[in-house]
């Protein structure tokens, strides 16, 4: 075995995938993460960058023209994006949560009409679950779908979406049995040019201010049955198995922000000199970059953990808690984002207060993450049903 | 007929880390990562346009270097060159820009090719002359420091911009060109070309396969030698003209005794 025991280490394709996601990030994303923060604006030249260069949705499969990347990959995309902009890693991420649903359950006459645009960089997908009153309690959603001959009528407004008006296509559930609640919930393919579909206005949020956030409106829209994903009445067991997966991309953005903070916190501390010194030489200081490095490092072989496993449930596998490990990496990873973002504040001082600096953006990005694609309390319901 | 493109890379020390020497003034390669040399990148990016552009064409890469000199050929494997030539041999080890054009000008006889294509320069040693002495080990044309590179059936054209002019120039193939680092930006390495990259070709050719003689390369082969190096003194402060009124005249004065005006 020896210097080539391999458990515990990415592959070294892995390791060259983020090299070059690195240096791509670092060119052509990090120069416009403080304007689209500054500006709310969508990050159109990430948008680009990535489509460029494949990495805007790794994760389709091949058999769909896309680059058929694992879990793990799709992580070290997300993660290395958001170490320099949290908004544009919801371009490689919601491309993941909105498609998964037609990944795992569609037909494939869908995956093939939807997931080629998506590989090709020409469409992007999002994902439309919760309403105004239905969040946690995503089984309480009211929008409904009725069938009329070969086509299904959708009626009903979501709120939250990711990338709404940008997307092309939208999973979208709805109920289509009010009788059976969770089991009476289908999921369907909607489209932005669907006649009846609509935007509201861009939320203003605390952070990922370049990722718009906007409700969907869906005023009698009439869609062809072959839009449904999966069975009738399937659409909410779709809908949890893709969070078991898409989780873990949630915990990549998380430690990806958090390591951003954290290494322009460790430059920092190097230059900024007080008593005659830099203060990277006080032990205080030191204490705590260890804290952050460590928490940060837990929280990464967590997610890297889970990731493998989701990779091992999409190919079959069913001895995998994914369902605890997804929500176990988000909730972990997403509160060590905050707590090591909030630590990179505080050795920036005064000047990490301010928009000057790109800390306080990223602790407003990390604070996401702790609540989307089920807040952490969420979370720990999950972990307590499904225990190792 | 396939168009056979080389394309000569240098795996480099970052220059973003510490880079110094060894003991025997030679390139410390374990003090610092290497990597493949950017400039190489704006080469392999060029050659990979042309491969495209081309009904049939193969890209092969080509360095001489050590042992992690492969990440260099990985590298551009990735971003999409077809196969790799390494050649490596202890005996290699501090051999000058003279020595190495003559060890890839040999490779590139074995490997067989249409159209070199040379960065403008290494990132390291910056000396920029290897393509000329590559054409003239092939005896084949030079059309170098081009911002724009194509393949017209048996002419490889281009256009380099000068400080005074901009000349548009040609070649009948088989010749070697290089390439700026204003030719077109170098394409990312994506998921589907790391993946393939692994399965691609690397042939390892030491001198023997080569049939050069070890005392005509490496240190001892060498035209040149280090005698010493130093690092460059730190920046002094300047002269600082305080302006009581005169500050113009003092600033022209200055600028005179320096023979700037």
């Amino acid at each position: 075995m020896g210097k080539d025991f391999d458990l515990y280490r990415p592959s070294e394709e892995h390791d060259m995938l983020r090299e070059s996601v690195r240096a791509l990030a670092e060119a052509k994303i990090a120069p416009f993460a403080a304007a689209v923060d500054e500006e709310h604006r969508f990050p159109q030249e990430a948008l680009d960058a990535l489509v460029a260069n494949d990495l805007h949705a790794v994760h389709v499969p091949e058999a769909y023209g896309g680059a058929g990347a694992d879990a793990l990959a799709t992580v070290i995309v997300i993660e290395e994006v958001a170490r320099v902009c949290g908004s544009s890693s919801l371009i490689p991420a919601v491309n993941k949560l909105g498609s998964l649903p037609v990944v795992l359950s569609g037909s494939e006459e869908l995956k093939a009409k939807y997931l080629g645009p998506l590989a090709k960089g020409d469409a992007m997908f999002s994902y439309a679950l919760s309403e105004p009153d239905a969040g946690s309690d995503a089984a309480g959603m009211k929008t409904r779908a009725v069938r009329d001959g070969d086509f299904w009528v959708l009626n009903g407004v979501k709120r939250w979406i990711t990338n709404a008006g940008v997307s092309e296509y939208y999973t979208v559930m709805a109920v289509t049995d009010p009788d059976k609640r969770s089991k009476g919930i289908s999921a369907f393919v909607v489209e932005k040019s669907d006649a009846g579909v609509s935007f509201g206005a861009p939320e203003k949020k605390l952070g990922i201010k370049g990722s718009p956030t906007r409700e969907v409106y869906l005023d009698n829209v009439r869609i062809p049955a072959d839009r449904m994903i999966g069975a009738e009445g399937t659409g909410f067991a779709t809908a949890m198995k893709t969070l078991d997966h898409t989780r873990v991309t949630i915990a990549a953005q998380a430690i990806g922000i958090a390591q951003g903070a954290l290494d322009y916190a460790k430059g920092y501390v190097r230059e900024r000199k007080q008593f005659g010194k830099p203060i990277a030489d006080f032990q205080g200081i030191q204490f705590m970059l260890a804290d952050m490095a460590m928490k940060l490092e837990a929280a990464r072989q967590l997610t890297y953990a889970a990731a493998a496993k989701s990779e091992r449930v999409s190919a079959g596998s069913e001895k995998e808690d994914l369902t605890f490990f997804g929500a176990a990496a988000k909730c972990f990873a997403s509160d060590v984002a905050m707590e090591v973002t909030i630590d990179a504040i505080q050795l920036l001082g005064g000047y990490g207060y301010t928009r000057d600096y790109p800390v306080e953006r990223m602790m407003r990005d990390a604070k996401i993450t702790q609540i989307y694609e089920g807040t952490n309390q969420v979370q720990r319901i999950v972990m307590a049903r499904n225990l190792p | 007929m396939t168009l056979k493109i080389a394309v000569c890379v240098k795996y480099v020390p970052d220059a973003t880390g510490d880079r110094g020497f060894a003991d025997d003034l030679t390139t410390d390669r374990e003090a610092v990562d290497g990597l493949l040399s950017e400039l190489d990148e704006y080469a392999v990016e060029q050659a990979l346009r042309i491969s495209e552009e081309s009904d049939d064409a193969e890209v092969t890469v080509v360095t001489v270097g050590p042992d992690d000199a492969k990440d260099a050929l990985r590298k551009a494997l990735s971003m999409g060159a077809d196969k790799a030539v390494h050649v490596n041999d202890e005996d290699i080890h501090g051999s000058d820009v003279i020595a190495t054009s003559a060890i890839l000008a040999k490779a590139l006889e074995k490997t067989g090719f249409d159209l070199v294509v040379c960065g403008m320069a290494s990132t390291d040693g910056t000396m920029g002359v290897l393509p000329a002495l590559l054409a003239e080990r092939l005896n084949v044309p030079q059309v170098t420091l081009l911002s724009e590179v194509s393949v017209d059936g048996e002419t490889v054209k281009g256009r380099r911009d000068g400080d005074s002019a901009t000349e548009l120039l040609e070649a009948p193939l088989p010749a070697v060109v290089s390439v700026t680092d204003q030719s077109g930006e170098a394409r990312y390495p994506s998921f589907k070309g790391i993946m393939a990259a692994k399965k691609k070709p690397v042939e390892e050719l030491d001198l023997d396969d080569l049939d050069i003689d070890a005392d005509e390369v490496g240190l001892a082969g060498s035209w040149t030698l280090v005698d010493a190096v130093a690092a460059r003194p730190a920046r002094t402060q300047g002269t600082i003209v305080t302006d009581e009124g005169d500050g113009g005249k003092q600033l022209a004065a200055f600028l005179a005794t320096q023979k700037f005006i």
